[in-house]
């Protein structure tokens, strides 16, 4: 057992874990922050994408079926539940359409943060490789696409590019 | 307490862009995925899994797993033998179809790589996972049947010893025997072309997201099921039928499902063995599958070798079709195993009229995991197949591929059209969505820049790839299925229920995994009954409420399940209608209904909102004689015929000659799926159809080795696509509503997946065609294209 502190969406928490303990199931078991979900074991998915300070404090996405909770102890973790629930990104994945089953959500939105955050302003083509890591089977990713330039729009405080029609895409 | 005036919107709520009500808790984590749900007393189970594909078990000793710090208890199949029922099949598609005994616990012998074997219940899963180490196991090995050919061969090693075979059925939809068209024999007697393929349905794997997961608690009389299941009534069914448990005692819930394709279109040994394991403990036990285990042990889809036979006259006119069929079971056979071949035997003739069809399908068992339903289910394999060999009856007789299928495809006109495999399709408009689709992918455009290319030498060629598809969804009706020998019937049930203050509970029998049946529901009872958008609840996935139901697979939701909803609000708005009369004191024949009022004629001051008659009701102070105080329906709806979405899919590829490398360029499609309650859900199940279809095109193969071990047994090895390997789509519909149900929908859960695989695989052979290729087997990766180029360019160098 090894004593770690750990702060998640805004908590210090202070616990002794298993050290070979991942800080996915540290997460869910130990905190009840079931918002982050498994979806595979072989860190392909990207369903449990959350942000974690690095040792200068910047938030980096991180996929937290490969790190282990000690290696958590100190830093900062934010998951799809400290995002606040009207987080730009969220918001665009609503009005965008950008999910279904939502199962992969959690994480791509995370990830989509965590992009939009080194790249404020990227092209399509830079989301699709930005998001490679998080795996969605619903959506076709078009969506994930609109909307996280919904979002880096909004965040850029470009309001005009935040209000195209839905429905149908255009050719 | 006052009763809400009902929401007028004067814009019908069918047809909206309506954002989902669903997505505030998904984008939230305030999810109920079944792997999130505790209850008190909770154990977990693990399950140690066979390494053979087949081998017989001599030996299994759990005796020092249960030494294991933590460990409550740990058994084998032989263990429970006589008490964990059995897996049931509910398809046997044939009189004489070989069904083998598959228990959810293997007893005595072991028939793929994954089939569970033992099982620990512990405090937590680590505890469970490691005591499954300390189990001991001693296998005979015994000889592997991985080819679905030298599976039926003579002397073959047996799957299943006692049925001394491994051909399961072979089934045959004959058109001359059954009277639907002519003998095809005498299609290839008179044939001017004859061009037989084949083609190899590789096996996928569907890969939801959420990975299976379940929850039994037996705590108090009765047992509460948690599963992440499309199917949370026929689950409850079937473990009672197959146990013993009495029905009435078990609860069922699908909670929040992670997405299903018809992955979870399936009762699972994992569900069989949680509850099993948590009788024998007395206690609740949770089981969650690894992404591996999932793998190796959930069903797979497809894996069918098609030989096809095309009959034609010169001028292109198609005059028969004979399928020869062997499709792969696996080692047992889950819930519908059997039957999705048999779904696809009805879509090899497609959107076609020629008059002459034989389709023969063996299923075969092989020592691999069981085959079952995949999004589409036997119906992407046929158009798989049709659209291609339509591609070399265009090539044959040098005529563009969209002009083959408008010498043989059903004129607008012509509907309502029974097909040769006997099918009344209702309606359909193929010129209109192929028109359309044309004009925004800039065909003729697209078409001159590959001549071009071609002349030039271009070292990337450019493909061009037609799929012109129909598809049979609204699973189904109940007397078809039954003719078909299914074990349940095709309907749908819906109740609805107006609340006191005028809000609408409605109980569905469907149950969504990501379909957004809420919010699309919610805009149906919304039309109905003239109330708010938001005044709508919508209940699924708990027996508790939802007494009656046949699920979600097929496309069958909204084409069966709505209408069951449209009923239950009729009835309810007729009760409605009775009471607004007397409390207007007029003749319930006196009234109209519009905007959720009921109105004197003549009198449109004098009305009463459904939420007025809703709270009249519940006070029931003043109501007539011999009315009950309720405004509840029930309705069922059985369809009579299925619903036909059709569509016209265009790709453009890139062809890299040197690399093999493929690349869409563009990927276009006009759908019509009818009437479209949502059109942003639609764009959204289009979406992501599409994209699984590529990836059978492209990308995803489920590969055994000569072992019969799972070569790609984790997401790192079974490449689902990620953001960075697919297309942008242009999408766009036509709608030519169905006339088989009062909605006008089709269903459009199943389309995009059904359409795509044959557009990208015909673009690709379209733009290798000059060197004399002629087909590239799926997944078609840059080493299978550029193999099958060098191939070509051999032959053709021989050739001269």
């Amino acid at each position: 057992m090894t004593r770690i502190s750990v702060t998640v969406d805004g908590t210090r928490y202070e616990d002794d874990v298993p050290s070979r303990t991942l800080l996915v199931h540290h997460l869910r078991e130990q905190l009840g922050k079931v918002g982050t979900v498994v979806g595979c074991d072989t860190s392909n998915c990207g369903a449990c994408t959350v942000l974690m300070t690095d040792p200068d404090g910047v938030p980096r996405g991180v996929k937290s079926c490969t790190v282990l909770a000690v290696q958590a102890d100190g830093r900062e973790v934010t998951t799809i539940e400290g995002l606040g629930g009207d987080h730009p990104v969220q918001r665009a994945f609503h009005e965008r359409h950008a999910l279904q089953c939502g199962y992969c959500t959690p994480g791509m939105v995370m990830a989509a943060v965590d992009l939009l955050r080194e790249q404020p302003d990227p092209s399509d083509a830079q989301v699709r490789e930005g998001l490679e890591g998080n795996l969605c089977r619903c959506t076709g990713y078009q969506n994930i696409v609109r909307a996280v330039q919904q979002a880096a729009a909004e965040l850029r405080g470009n309001e005009a590019a935040v209000t195209q029609p839905v429905g149908v895409s255009g050719p | 307490m006052t009763a809400t005036l009902a929401g007028t919107a004067a814009e019908p709520e069918v047809g909206r862009a309506r954002l989902r009500k669903e997505d505030a808790r998904l984008v939230t984590g305030r999810t109920r995925w079944t792997e999130n749900i505790t209850v008190p007393g909770m154990l977990h189970l693990a399950i140690l899994r066979s390494p053979h594909a087949h081998a017989r078990i001599s030996r299994v000793d759990t005796s020092a797993a249960l030494r294991e710090p933590n460990v409550i208890a740990a058994f084998s199949g032989a263990d429970v033998a006589e008490t964990q029922g059995t897996m049931a099949c509910a398809w046997p598609v044939t009189e004489d179809i070989v069904l083998p005994i598959y228990r959810p616990l293997a007893v005595d012998e072991v028939r793929h790589v994954g089939e569970p074997v033992a099982v620990v219940v512990a405090r937590d899963r680590a505890s469970a996972t490691d005591a499954l180490e300390a189990i001991e196991v001693d296998y005979e090995p015994l000889p592997v049947v991985l080819g679905l050919e030298s599976a039926l061969a003579d002397g073959a090693p047996l799957v299943h010893a006692d049925a001394g075979t491994n051909k399961c059925y072979t089934w045959v939809l004959d058109s001359g025997e059954a009277g639907t068209g002519k003998a095809v024999g005498e299609a290839a007697a008179a044939a001017e072309l004859t061009i037989h393929r084949r083609y190899v349905q590789q096996r996928l794997v569907p890969a939801s997201m959420e990975p299976r997961s379940v929850l039994v608690d037996p705590t108090g009389d009765e047992w509460t099921i948690y599963s992440a299941t499309q199917i949370p009534h026929i689950l409850r069914f079937l473990l009672a039928a197959t146990t013993g448990t009495p029905e009435h005692k078990i609860r069922v819930i699908a909670p929040d499902v992670g997405g299903g394709f018809g992955g979870k279109l399936a009762v699972t040994p994992e569900e069989w063995i949680a509850f099993a394991a948590a009788n024998r403990v007395g206690k609740p036990v949770k089981y969650t599958e690894s992404r591996s285990e999932s793998m190796v042990s959930a069903h797979h889809g497809r894996d069918m070798i098609q030989d096809i036979t095309l009959y034609a006259r010169r001028d292109g006119t198609v005059t028969g079709l004979s399928v020869k069929l062997l499709a792969n079971m696996g080692a047992y056979l889950g819930i519908v195993t059997p039957g999705v071949p048999i779904l696809g035997a009805f879509m090899y003739n497609a959107i076609y009229k020629f008059p002459a069809y034989r389709f023969e399908c063996t299923g075969v068992f092989t020592t691999t995991t069981k085959t079952d339903a995949y999004r589409g289910a036997g119906r992407p394999e046929a158009t798989y197949a049709i659209e291609r060999i339509m591609d070399e009856l265009a090539a044959e007789l040098d005529l563009d591929p969209l002009e083959v299928r408008r010498r043989n495809w059903i004129r607008h006109d012509e509907f309502p059209f029974t097909t040769v495999a006997g099918l009344e399709y209702d309606s359909g408009n193929y010129e209109a969505a192929t028109e359309k689709a044309m004009q925004l992918f800039g065909y003729d455009t697209l078409r001159a820049e590959q001549a071009k290319r071609r002349v030039a030498g271009d070292p990337v060629q450019l493909g061009i790839g037609v799929s012109t598809y129909t598809e049979m969804c609204g699973l189904a009706p109940s007397r078809i299925l039954g003719a078909l020998r299914y074990g349940a019937g095709g309907w749908e049930s819906a109740s609805v229920r107006l609340l006191p203050t005028g809000k609408v509970e409605v109980v569905t029998g469907t149950s969504p995994h990501g379909q957004g049946h809420v919010t699309s529901w919610s805009q149906i009872v919304a039309d109905q009954l003239g109330v708010a958008f938001d005044d709508v609840e919508v209940l699924h996935g708990d027996t508790r409420t939802s007494h009656k139901g046949l699920d979600t697979y097929g496309s069958r939701s909204l084409a069966v399940g709505g209408i069951a909803l449209v009923l239950a609000c009729q009835k309810v708005r007729e009760k409605a209608r009775t009471i607004a009369a007397h409390l207007l004191e007029c003749a319930p024949d006196d009234l109209e209904f519009a905007d959720g009022a009921f109105r004197v004629r003549g009198t449109p001051t004098s009305a009463k909102t459904i939420g007025e008659c809703a709270l009249a009701v519940f006070a029931a102070h003043d109501l007539p004689d011999g009315v009950e105080p309720q405004l509840d329906a029930e309705a069922t709806f059985d369809p009579q015929t299925f619903s036909f979405p059709h569509g016209t899919h265009l790709c453009a590829v890139d062809v890299d000659t040197e690399t093999g490398a493929a690349t869409i360029r563009k990927y276009v499609c006009v759908d019509d799926v009818g009437t479209v309650v949502n059109p942003l859900i639609v764009e959204g199940q289009v979406h992501g159809g599409v994209a699984q279809g590529i990836a059978q095109a492209l990308y995803e193969e489920a590969v055994f080795d000569e072992d019969g071990n799972l070569v790609t047994g984790s997401l790192a090895d079974y490449t689902v696509p990620s953001s960075a390997d697919l297309p942008e789509i242009v999408s766009d519909r036509t709608e030519t509503p169905a006339t088989s149900n009062p909605l006008g929908v089709k269903g459009v859960g199943e389309a995009g997946t059904i359409a795509s695989t044959p557009a990208v695989v015909n673009a690709i052979v379209d733009a290798l065609r000059p060197s004399g290729v002629t087909d590239v087997p799926m997944p078609c990766t840059p080493e299978r294209v550029w193999r099958a180029l060098q191939t070509a360019r051999s032959g053709q160098e021989v050739a001269a």
